[in-house]
C-alpha cells in the first residue's frame, strides 16, 4: 500500500521542483496570489490529509487478521471522545480555509480594481490602467484598445506593471478568457460582460488561450501575450497603428464568420463604437441594442406596438435559425431612440488604496475584547437593564 | 418517389447521415456488427431467446433486473472506456504539428460521448443496479415496492443507452461536452441531430432513473423488516435512500431543463439564445442545480458499500453508526447548496462566490468524519483483505486525495487559475474513479456469491485490482501536473512538445486500465468455470453482518420464507450470535407478482419515439406515442398480475438448502 502513497506524492515533487509550471510560478501580481492561495490551501489539508492516509496504513497493517498480537474488539463500535475529535478537526481546518477563502475571494475579485503593482509596490494613481477591451470570437481572439484606437487579432501586449482593465465579450458561444502567466480565467459570453483586473509584472511572452470548449475551432483559439517595457508596447502600438487595416461594423461582420487557426491580425483603424456594438449584439445595422432594449421595457416597454417591430433575422450570428417546428424568425429592429446608457450593472469594485486591504476601505480596526471563558461556556448573560 | 414523400418518411436521415467517411467507425461497426450477429446467433441456435424473455426481460424480480442493470453498466463501460482510450491515444500524438488521427468533429463527439456515458450509463446504472439488488434483501423484504415499474425503469435506462449507441453509427453524438452548454448546444451553433441524441437519451433513461428512485424510496420506507427502525437500517440502506430522495429531487430539473432546450430547438423558444433575452447562464445554474446532486447520487451508495464491506472484513460493528447516518443526511442537503461552484468564473460577485465555496469546504466535514468512522472501525479489528476490503483500502487512500482537491477547487481564486484544465479533470476522475467505480467493484465482489452462490476467483480479481489501481495512477496524477502547467481540457492539438511525455504517461496508465478490465472479465469467465470450487452453500461467505446474508445463495424468488425480525442494526450477526435457527417447518403459500412484458413494450416505443424526434420523422413520433399510451392503458386492464407460490413449492425449496446446508457441515 505504501507505493500507493509514494506515487500519490510524486506529482508534488515534481511539481515542486519543475520551472515551466506557469500556474506556479506566474508573471502577474494577481496570478502570484492566486498561486499562493492553491498552496497554502493545499497546506492547510495536507494536515489532515497525511495523518488520515498514514492512519489508513498503520491500521490496515497492524489489524491484519494474521496479526494476533493486537487487540480485537469486535463490538467496540463508539466513543464521544473520537467522535468529538474527528468531527472538529476537519471543521477546524474548513473554518480556517473558509476564512481564508473569504478574504481571497474578495481581494482577488476579478471585477476589483488593483491596489497594488506587486508586493512591495501599490497603483500609482496618476497613471491612467491600459483599457483593453476582449471577444472572443469563432475562433480566435480580438483585441480593443480603445485608448490607442488600435485593435488586433490573436495577439496582446501590455506594458509591464501598468494595470490592466478588461472589459470581455463574445460574439457567438461561451469561451473563457486565460493567461495563465497573467491572471485566473474570467468567461467570455455573448451578450454579457465580464471584468478583468490584472497587471504583469515580468516582460516575456505568455500564452493565453480560451479555457472553454467553443467547438470546432478550439485547439486553435490561442495568442501570444506580451508583457513589454514602456518603450516596447509604444513601439508595438505604432506597429499596429502602421499595420493600417481598418476594422469598422462591415468588416467586423466579416472578421467574426468562422475561422480556425487565425494568424495575427493589426488593425491601424477602428470604428470607436465597435466594442459597445458588439456587446449589445446590434453590429449589424438596423438590429435594435440590447440596452435600447433594455432602456425601453424599464419604461414599460413599447406595448402591443412593439410586436410589429421586427425584421427577418439571420439567427444569432451565422447560423440561420432552423427549428423544425418554429415559425419564420424575426429580430427586434432598432427605433429612433438615442441608445441608453448601460446602467449600473458593470460598475467597477473599487479596491481600496490602503495598504491594509482586509479591513476594506476606512473601516477602523475593531477592538477585540475576549469573550471570558466563564460566561462564554457557563452561559452567564451580562446584565441588562431591565 | 417525390423528396417531400421522403421527408414525410425519413425526416432528416438519409444515407449521407451514415459515417461511411469515417473509417473508425465503419470499422467499429463492423466488428459491432460481426458480433452482435455471432451473440443473436448463438442465441437462436441455443434457443435461449424464449427463455431470455420469460426469466429475464419481463421479470420483476428486484434481483434479476439488478443484475441486468450491472450487466448494462458494464456494456457500456467498455464503450465508455473505448472512447477514453481514443482520447488518450489522440492527446498523445497530436504534437509537433501532428493532427493525430481524429477530426475536430470526430474527437469533439467523442469526449462528450465519454462523459455521458460513463455518468449516465456506466455508473448510474452500476449504482442502480446494487441497491435494486441488495436494498430489499437487506431490509428484510420480498421484492420492492412497485415490482412492475422497476422493471420499466431498466428498460428505460436501456433505451436511453440504445439511442447513444445508435449515434454512434446513425447520424452523430453531439460536440458539445457532457452537458451541452448553449448557446452552443442551441439550434444556432449545433443544427445537427447531435444534441436531439444526447436530449432524447437523457429524457428517455432519466424516466427511468427517477421512477426507480421513487420506487426505492417506498420500498424503504415502508417495506423494512419488523424491528428495523430507521436507526437500525443497516447503512448500505440508509445511504441508498438518501441517494434515491435526491435523485427524486434533481432529475425532474434534469428533464425540465432538458425540455426548455428542446423547445428552444424544436419549436424556436428562447429561452437560452442570446437573442430575445434568452440566458444560457439560465441553462447552467438549472443544469447543475441537478448536476452537482448527481455527483451524490453515484458516491453515497459507494460509501454505504465501503461501511459494510469495512465492517464486514474487519469483523466489527461499524465505528459511530450514528454520526455515519447524520454525516450521510447533511451531504444530502448540503449537495444542494454547492452548484455555483461549477463556475465561479462566470462573472458572479465575491460575496456569492464566497458563499459557494464556503458550503462547499463544508461538505467535506461530515466526508471527513466518514473516512474517520471507516478508520476507526478498521481499529482494533481483524482485517481480512479480501478483495472488497483491498478496493476500500484502495479508496481511502485515492479518495482523500481528490477530496483535497477538490476542496482546493472550492477556493474561487484558486479555481480561476485551475478551472477547465486538467487538474480538474484528473481531480473529479480522482473521485469518480476512486469512489464510485472502486466502490461499485467492491460491491460486485462483495455481493456476487450472494447473487450467484459461488465467489469471484481472487487470482484474477487482484490482478485487475492492481492494473486498475496502478493504471489510475497512472493515467491520472500526470493531469494533475498538466493543470499546474496551465493546460487546458478537451483539446485535440497541442503546441508545445514538452508537454507530451505527460500525456505518453497517461495513455500508458490508460493502457493498465484497459488490462484491468479485460482481467475484470477474465475474472467472471474464470469464476464461472470454476463455479464448482468457488462455491458457497452457505449463503454467508464473508461471515458477513446484515440480513441479506441470512438467506441463501442466490436466493429464492421470494427472498425469505418467513420475514425475519430484527433486533440489532447488525441484524443477522444478532441473530447469529443468539443461535438463530432456521424454521423448518409451518411455510404457507407466497403472494408475488407476475412477470409482465408491459416495461420492455413501453420502453421501446419511448425509444422509437425519440429515435422519431431527433430524425423529424414525425410520423414515427406520434405513432410510438399513441402506442405506449396504448399499452399503457392497456396494462391496467391486465389482471393477471399475481400468483401464489404453493407452500409444497415453498418448502421442497427450503428443504433442498437444509440438505445442503448439511452437506457443507458434514
Amino acid at each position: 500500500m505504501s507505493r500507493l502513497k509514494i506515487l500519490a506524492l510524486l506529482p508534488l515533487a515534481v511539481a515542486l521542483s519543475g520551472c515551466n509550471y506557469i500556474v506556479l510560478a506566474p508573471a502577474g501580481d494577481i496570478a502570484a496570489q492566486q498561486r499562493d492561495l492553491v498552496i497554502i490551501s493545499t497546506v492547510l489539508m495536507l494536515l489532515i490529509v497525511v495523518p488520515v492516509m498514514a492512519l489508513t496504513v498503520l491500521f490496515a497493517w497492524r489489524y491484519r487478521q494474521s496479526n494476533k498480537v493486537a487487540r480485537y474488539e469486535p463490538d467496540w463500535d463508539h466513543s464521544t471522545k473520537l467522535e468529538l475529535v474527528i468531527w472538529s478537526a476537519p471543521l477546524l481546518i474548513i473554518v480556517c480555509l473558509g476564512a481564508l477563502t473569504w478574504m481571497g475571494t474578495h481581494l482577488l475579485d476579478p471585477y476589483r480594481t488593483l491596489g497594488r503593482i506587486n508586493a512591495e509596490r501599490g497603483v500609482d494613481q496618476a497613471k491612467a490602467p491600459l483599457e483593453v477591451d476582449v471577444v472572443a470570437l469563432d475562433w480566435k481572439w480580438l483585441f480593443i484598445y480603445p485608448d490607442y484606437g488600435v485593435a488586433t487579432v490573436n495577439e496582446l501586449a501590455a506594458p509591464v506593471d501598468r494595470p490592466i482593465n478588461f472589459r470581455i465579450t463574445a460574439s457567438s458561444v461561451m469561451n473563457s478568457f486565460y493567461i495563465p502567466a497573467l491572471a485566473g480565467q474570467i468567461y467570455a459570453m455573448p451578450g454579457m460582460e465580464t471584468k478583468l483586473h490584472a497587471v504583469v509584472n515580468h516582460a516575456g511572452t505568455y500564452k493565453g488561450f480560451s479555457a472553454n470548449y467553443s467547438g470546432a475551432g478550439f485547439s486553435g483559439m490561442h495568442f501570444a501575450f506580451h508583457g513589454l517595457d514602456d518603450k516596447g508596447f509604444d513601439a508595438w502600438i505604432a506597429g499596429a497603428k502602421s499595420a493600417g487595416g481598418s476594422l469598422g461594423r462591415a468588416e467586423y461582420l466579416q472578421l467574426e464568420k468562422p475561422s480556425q487557426n487565425e494568424p495575427v491580425r493589426r488593425y491601424g483603424n477602428i470604428d470607436s463604437d465597435l466594442y459597445r456594438l458588439i456587446l449589445n449584439m446590434c453590429v449589424e445595422t438596423g438590429k435594435m441594442c440590447q440596452s435600447e432594449m433594455m432602456a425601453i421595457d424599464a419604461k414599460g416597454g413599447l406595448g402591443h406596438e412593439g410586436l410589429n417591430n421586427t425584421l427577418p433575422l439571420a439567427y444569432d450570428k451565422y447560423v440561420r435559425r432552423g427549428t423544425a417546428l418554429g415559425g419564420e424568425p424575426t429580430f427586434v429592429s432598432g427605433t429612433c431612440t438615442p441608445d441608453a446608457p448601460q446602467g449600473q450593472t458593470t460598475a467597477s469594485i473599487k479596491a481600496p488604496a490602503d495598504a491594509t486591504p482586509l479591513l476594506g476601505a476606512g473601516l477602523k480596526r475593531p477592538s477585540f475584547t475576549p469573550l471570558k471563558s466563564s460566561s462564554f461556556f457557563l452561559g452567564q448573560r451580562p446584565k441588562s437593564d431591565s | 418517389m417525390s423528396p417531400d414523400l421522403i421527408k414525410l418518411i425519413f425526416g432528416r436521415l438519409s444515407i449521407e447521415s451514415l459515417p461511411l467517411h469515417e473509417p473508425i467507425v465503419v470499422g467499429t461497426f463492423v466488428v459491432v456488427a460481426l458480433g452482435g450477429i455471432t451473440l443473436l446467433g448463438g442465441l437462436t441456435y441455443f434457443r435461449v431467446w424464449g427463455y431470455l424473455w420469460r426469466e429475464w426481460f419481463t421479470t420483476v424480480d428486484h434481483k434479476r433486473i439488478g443484475i441486468m442493470y450491472m450487466i448494462l453498466g458494464i456494456v457500456m463501460l467498455l464503450r465508455g472506456f473505448a472512447d477514453a482510450l481514443m482520447m488518450r491515444g489522440q492527446q498523445m500524438l497530436a504534437f509537433n504539428g501532428s493532427e493525430g488521427y481524429l477530426n475536430a468533429h470526430h474527437y469533439d463527439q467523442v469526449f462528450t460521448a465519454h462523459g455521458v456515458i460513463m455518468i449516465f450509463f456506466v455508473a448510474m446504472p452500476l449504482v442502480t443496479g446494487l441497491m435494486n439488488y441488495v436494498v430489499p434483501l437487506q431490509i428484510g423484504a420480498r421484492d420492492v415496492s412497485f415490482p412492475f415499474l422497476n422493471n420499466f425503469s431498466f428498460w428505460m435506462t436501456v433505451g436511453g443507452a440504445v439511442l447513444v449507441m445508435a449515434s454512434l453509427f446513425i447520424g452523430e453524438f453531439a460536440r458539445t461536452g457532457w452537458l451541452a452548454y448553449p448557446p452552443l448546444s442551441n439550434i444556432g451553433y449545433s443544427p445537427d441531430v447531435g444534441v436531439d441524441y444526447y436530449i432524447w437519451a437523457l429524457q428517455v433513461a432519466g424516466v427511468g432513473t427517477t421512477l426507480s428512485g421513487i420506487n426505492l424510496i417506498c420500498t424503504i420506507v415502508k417495506l423494512r423488516a419488523p424491528g428495523m427502525t430507521m436507526m437500525r437500517m443497516p447503512v448500505f440502506t440508509w445511504t441508498s435512500l438518501c441517494t434515491n430522495v435526491l435523485i427524486v429531487a434533481s432529475f425532474p430539473v434534469l428533464t425540465v431543463v432538458l425540455a426548455l432546450l428542446s423547445l428552444d430547438r424544436y419549436v424556436g423558444t428562447n429561452f437560452f439564445t442570446n437573442d430575445f433575452g434568452g440566458s444560457p447562464m439560465m441553462y447552467v445554474n438549472l443544469i447543475w442545480i441537478w448536476g452537482h446532486p448527481e455527483v451524490y447520487i453515484l458516491v453515497l451508495p459507494a460509501f454505504g458499500i465501503f461501511s459494510e464491506v469495512t465492517s464486514t472484513f474487519s469483523g466489527k460493528r461499524l465505528f459511530g453508526y450514528t454520526s455515519m447516518v447524520y454525516a450521510t443526511v447533511v451531504i444530502t442537503i448540503l449537495s444542494y447548496l454547492v452548484w455555483l461552484h461549477h463556475f465561479f468564473t462566470m462573472g458572479s460577485g465575491a460575496s456569492v462566490n464566497s458563499f459557494f465555496g464556503i458550503t462547499t469546504m463544508i461538505i467535506s466535514i461530515p466526508t471527513g468524519a466518514k473516512m474517520f468512522n471507516w478508520l476507526f472501525t478498521m481499529y482494533r479489528g481483524r482485517i481480512r483483505f479480501e478483495l472488497p476490503m483491498m478496493w476500500t483500502i484502495a479508496f481511502m487512500l485515492t479518495f482523500v486525495i481528490g477530496g483535497m482537491t477538490g476542496v482546493l477547487l472550492a477556493v474561487p481564486p484558486a479555481d480561476f487559475v485551475l478551472h477547465n484544465s486538467l487538474f480538474l479533470i484528473a481531480h473529479f476522475h480522482n473521485v469518480i474513479i476512486g469512489g464510485v467505480v472502486f466502490g461499485a467493484f467492491a460491491g460486485i465482489t462483495y455481493w456476487f456469491p450472494k447473487a450467484f452462490g459461488f465467489k469471484l476467483d481472487p487470482f484474477w480479481g487482484k490482478m485487475s485490482f492492481w492494473f486498475w489501481v496502478t493504471g489510475f495512477y497512472l493515467a491520472f496524477m500526470p493531469l494533475y501536473v498538466l493543470g499546474l502547467m496551465g493546460v487546458t481540457r478537451r483539446l485535440r492539438v497541442f503546441d508545445d512538445p514538452s508537454l507530451q511525455i505527460w500525456f505518453v504517461i497517461a495513455a500508458i496508465g490508460a493502457g493498465l486500465v484497459f488490462l484491468g478490465i479485460l482481467s475484470m472479465l477474465m475474472q467472471f469467465a474464470v469464476s464461472f468455470l470454476k463455479r464448482e470450487q468457488l462455491k458457497d452453500v452457505t449463503g454467508d461467505p464473508w461471515d458477513a453482518r446484515t440480513l441479506e446474508w441470512a438467506t441463501s445463495s442466490p436466493p429464492p424468488a421470494y427472498n425469505f420464507a418467513f420475514t425475519p425480525v430484527v433486533h440489532d442494526n447488525d441484524a443477522w450477526w444478532d441473530m447469529k450470535k443468539r443461535g438463530y435457527q432456521r424454521p423448518l417447518t409451518g411455510f404457507k403459500p407466497i403472494h408475488m407478482p407476475s412477470n409482465t412484458g408491459t416495461g420492455i413494450i413501453l420502453a421501446g416505443f419511448a425509444t422509437a419515439m425519440g429515435f422519431g424526434l431527433i430524425w423529424y420523422i414525425w410520423w414515427l413520433a406520434a405513432a410510438s406515442f399513441i402506442a405506449m399510451l396504448a399499452v399503457g392503458i392497456g396494462h391496467t386492464f391486465n389482471y393477471h398480475r399475481d400468483f401464489n407460490i404453493p407452500a409444497d413449492e415453498v418448502v421442497r425449496t427450503e428443504d433442498a438448502r437444509t440438505q445442503l446446508l448439511a452437506g457443507a457441515k458434514s
